[in-house]
């Protein structure tokens, strides 16, 4: 009896002691890169700094007035609001299109999905400087348009404050739709076909099996992809970095573009943390409120066998 | 229709089978012709995403002159294979194999330290019972709603303080922590799936909980791993921000900061420029055609079942 339960109590420190040695490298890691910068980022954020003098000027909540008054955040977030519109708007619908169109058997088919899927693995620094070539006055897409005709409609695609993130949603699209593509794909392939069969011989028609029956059921799916979409626009920089700089006058600044450009080109490590702070705080937002609001349904079953 | 005419009586098994018959060959016309449109629509998408990848690649192959001349004549006249020549063996090889060894050295021990310290973690969340493990697991899915973008001041503070400034490892470190989230949400339930016969079996055997994780494992959780360390190369690889805060030197920068650099350093030579950036995107390429299932498998499995 006392040796039983000697060995269970030896059991018992030898499983806490694996459980802290198998978690502790991940989690010192992760703690270290990940949560304590972005605990520094607030702590940084109510101090006048350039990063490099010791943090004295404590000045309170100013860096956040300033952002949200003229200092260019609302004009920053619009623009990343825009490009969350036109994603739902646009893209999601048209990545969802093409993954329909995919779930049908035809010769070919694998050439197609291959390709769509192609430009996520290209790095977004490398696929804007490709379009940064391909759009610049005279080259090749202006080209392109006056040699069929359509000179007309040649722009400045990335000169002109009043398209130039129009060009950038194209672009990113151009990157991104294949990966909402193929996660939809997948939704649809894990939708019995005798579902939208069984709806056909009940009379409906193939837009109505498609509307009430499909649709429904890849719902999950497309919550995700609105979500990943929604999170990726929030955080553009990469792309808009490589090819506008943020310009031209600031009219494609995204949030974290206004973010990096007041650490390391004003040095105002400061107020560029409140930038930070603010991209976190409505990032969060968004997530909480999506997860509270919509993915709720699809993640009450599935969080909870995950989490046991 | 084999289920519909089983189940029912075999008189009105057959008048559906008419009259579903009829429907279905009309529905079969306006199917081929949904089928036409839709293949000349993924058709114009097709041609959407190969041009700028040939028009680039075309590109390198020209030289100026002909690249400004006539944008829109796309195959080179005459061939010129300097501009590759130059950047794979010619006056701009050390900078491009500098910079892809570099990318190369932060993906390793990136994606490396990625796949142990998450399956590590995983194996805790997935095998183990104690009080605070969904708190602790909240706290890394916590890590996917953010990117790197939002804590790159403070790292870069941060790295400068603990001497990694300029250093490759300044890069892999935080890489492979923001890494440590999606794989260890896409390992957990894989590491779970696994009977628990056979830890009951290992430990009779003698199997140390290192031991089963070691031997029984990781072995068993083969595709998973395969999953989570694609994904993390093609977020390693790609990665920009981090590399540009973090890298001060051009000897130490990495493929995507090297593209950049070149583009604007021959900002005026566009044949070189494109020659260098295509030959920049054949590792991701290459690694798309060995790693295709994986990475589509991850994404999929990730996202889909939530």
């Amino acid at each position: 009896m006392t040796a039983l339960s000697r060995a269970r109590t030896g059991n018992r420190r030898s499983k806490t002691l694996a459980i802290a040695l198998f978690l502790a490298p991940a989690l010192a890691l992760y703690v270290v890169f990940v949560l304590f910068p972005i605990a520094q980022a607030a702590h940084f954020s109510l101090y006048k700094w350039n990063g490099l003098t010791p943090l004295t000027e404590f000045i309170g909540l100013k860096n956040y007035q300033v952002a949200l008054g003229s200092g260019g955040f609302v004009n920053a977030f619009g623009n990343n609001l825009l490009i969350v519109v036109l994603s739902l708007a646009i893209q999601i619908p048209f990545s969802l299109a093409l993954a329909v169109m995919l779930n049908r058997r035809f010769p070919g088919r694998w050439v197609f999905r291959l390709l769509f899927f192609l430009p996520y693995v290209l790095s977004e620094a490398v696929t804007g400087i490709v379009f940064r070539l391909l759009l610049q006055p005279g080259a090749f897409v202006d080209s392109a348009l006056t040699s069929v005709g359509l000179g007309s409609l040649v722009q400045d695609w990335l000169g002109d404050p009043a398209i130039v993130m129009l060009t950038l949603f194209v672009i990113v699209s151009w990157k991104y739709f294949g990966f909402h593509m193929i996660l939809m794909l997948a939704g649809l392939q894990g939708i019995p076909k005798e579902l939208e069969e069984a709806a056909l011989i009940d009379g409906a028609d193939r837009r109505g099996a498609f509307r009430y029956v499909t649709l429904p059921l890849l719902g999950p799916t497309i919550r995700v992809s609105v979500f990943l979409s929604v999170i990726g626009a929030l955080q553009l920089f990469d792309m808009v970095w490589v090819t506008t700089n943020g310009g031209p006058l600031n009219a494609s600044t995204t949030m974290a573009i206004a973010m990096f450009k007041a650490g390391f080109k004003s040095q105002a490590m400061g107020y560029g943390s409140a930038l930070a702070v603010l991209l976190f705080l409505v990032s969060l937002v968004v997530a909480l409120a999506y997860q509270r609001f919509v993915l709720r349904r699809d993640t009450d079953g599935a969080l909870t066998t995950f989490g046991g | 229709m084999a289920t519909s005419t089983s189940t029912s009586a075999p008189g009105t098994g057959a008048d559906i089978g008419a009259a579903t018959g009829a429907r279905s060959r009309a529905a079969a016309r306006r199917i081929s012709v949904i089928g036409v449109t839709s293949f000349v629509v993924m058709l114009v998408v097709a041609t959407a995403i190969l041009v700028p990848i040939g028009y680039s690649i075309l590109g390198g192959f020209k030289t100026n002159g002909q690249l400004v001349a006539n944008p829109v004549h796309v195959i080179p006249d005459p061939w010129v294979f300097d501009n590759y020549r130059e950047v794979l063996v010619g006056s701009f090889a050390p900078t491009f194999w500098r910079e892809f060894l570099n990318s190369l050295i932060v993906a390793v021990v990136a994606v490396g330290l990625t796949v142990l310290f998450a399956s590590l973690a995983a194996f805790v969340f997935a095998r183990f019972a104690f009080r605070g493990r969904e708190a602790l697991f909240t706290l890394f899915v916590f890590g996917l709603l953010f990117p790197s973008a939002v804590a790159i001041l403070p790292l870069f503070i941060l790295v400068k303080q603990v001497g990694l400034s300029g250093n490759l490892l300044g890069v892999a470190l935080p890489q492979a922590a923001f890494a440590l989230p999606l794989s260890i949400v896409i390992l957990r339930p894989f590491f779970r799936a696994i009977p628990a016969e056979l830890e009951d079996a290992a430990r009779i055997d003698g199997c140390s909980s290192f031991g089963f994780f070691w031997r029984v494992l990781l072995p068993l959780a083969r595709p998973a791993l395969a999953t989570v360390s694609v994904l993390a190369v093609v977020g390693t690889w790609n990665a920009f921000l981090l590399p540009l805060v973090v890298l001060n030197g051009a000897d130490q920068w990495t493929l995507p900061l090297g593209v950049m650099n070149f583009s604007t350093q021959y900002s005026s030579d566009h044949a070189k420029v494109l020659a260098f950036t295509v030959v920049s995107l054949i590792p991701a390429i290459a690694f798309y055609a060995v790693a295709e299932r994986q990475l589509v498998g991850g994404l999929t499995s990730g996202a889909v079942k939530g």
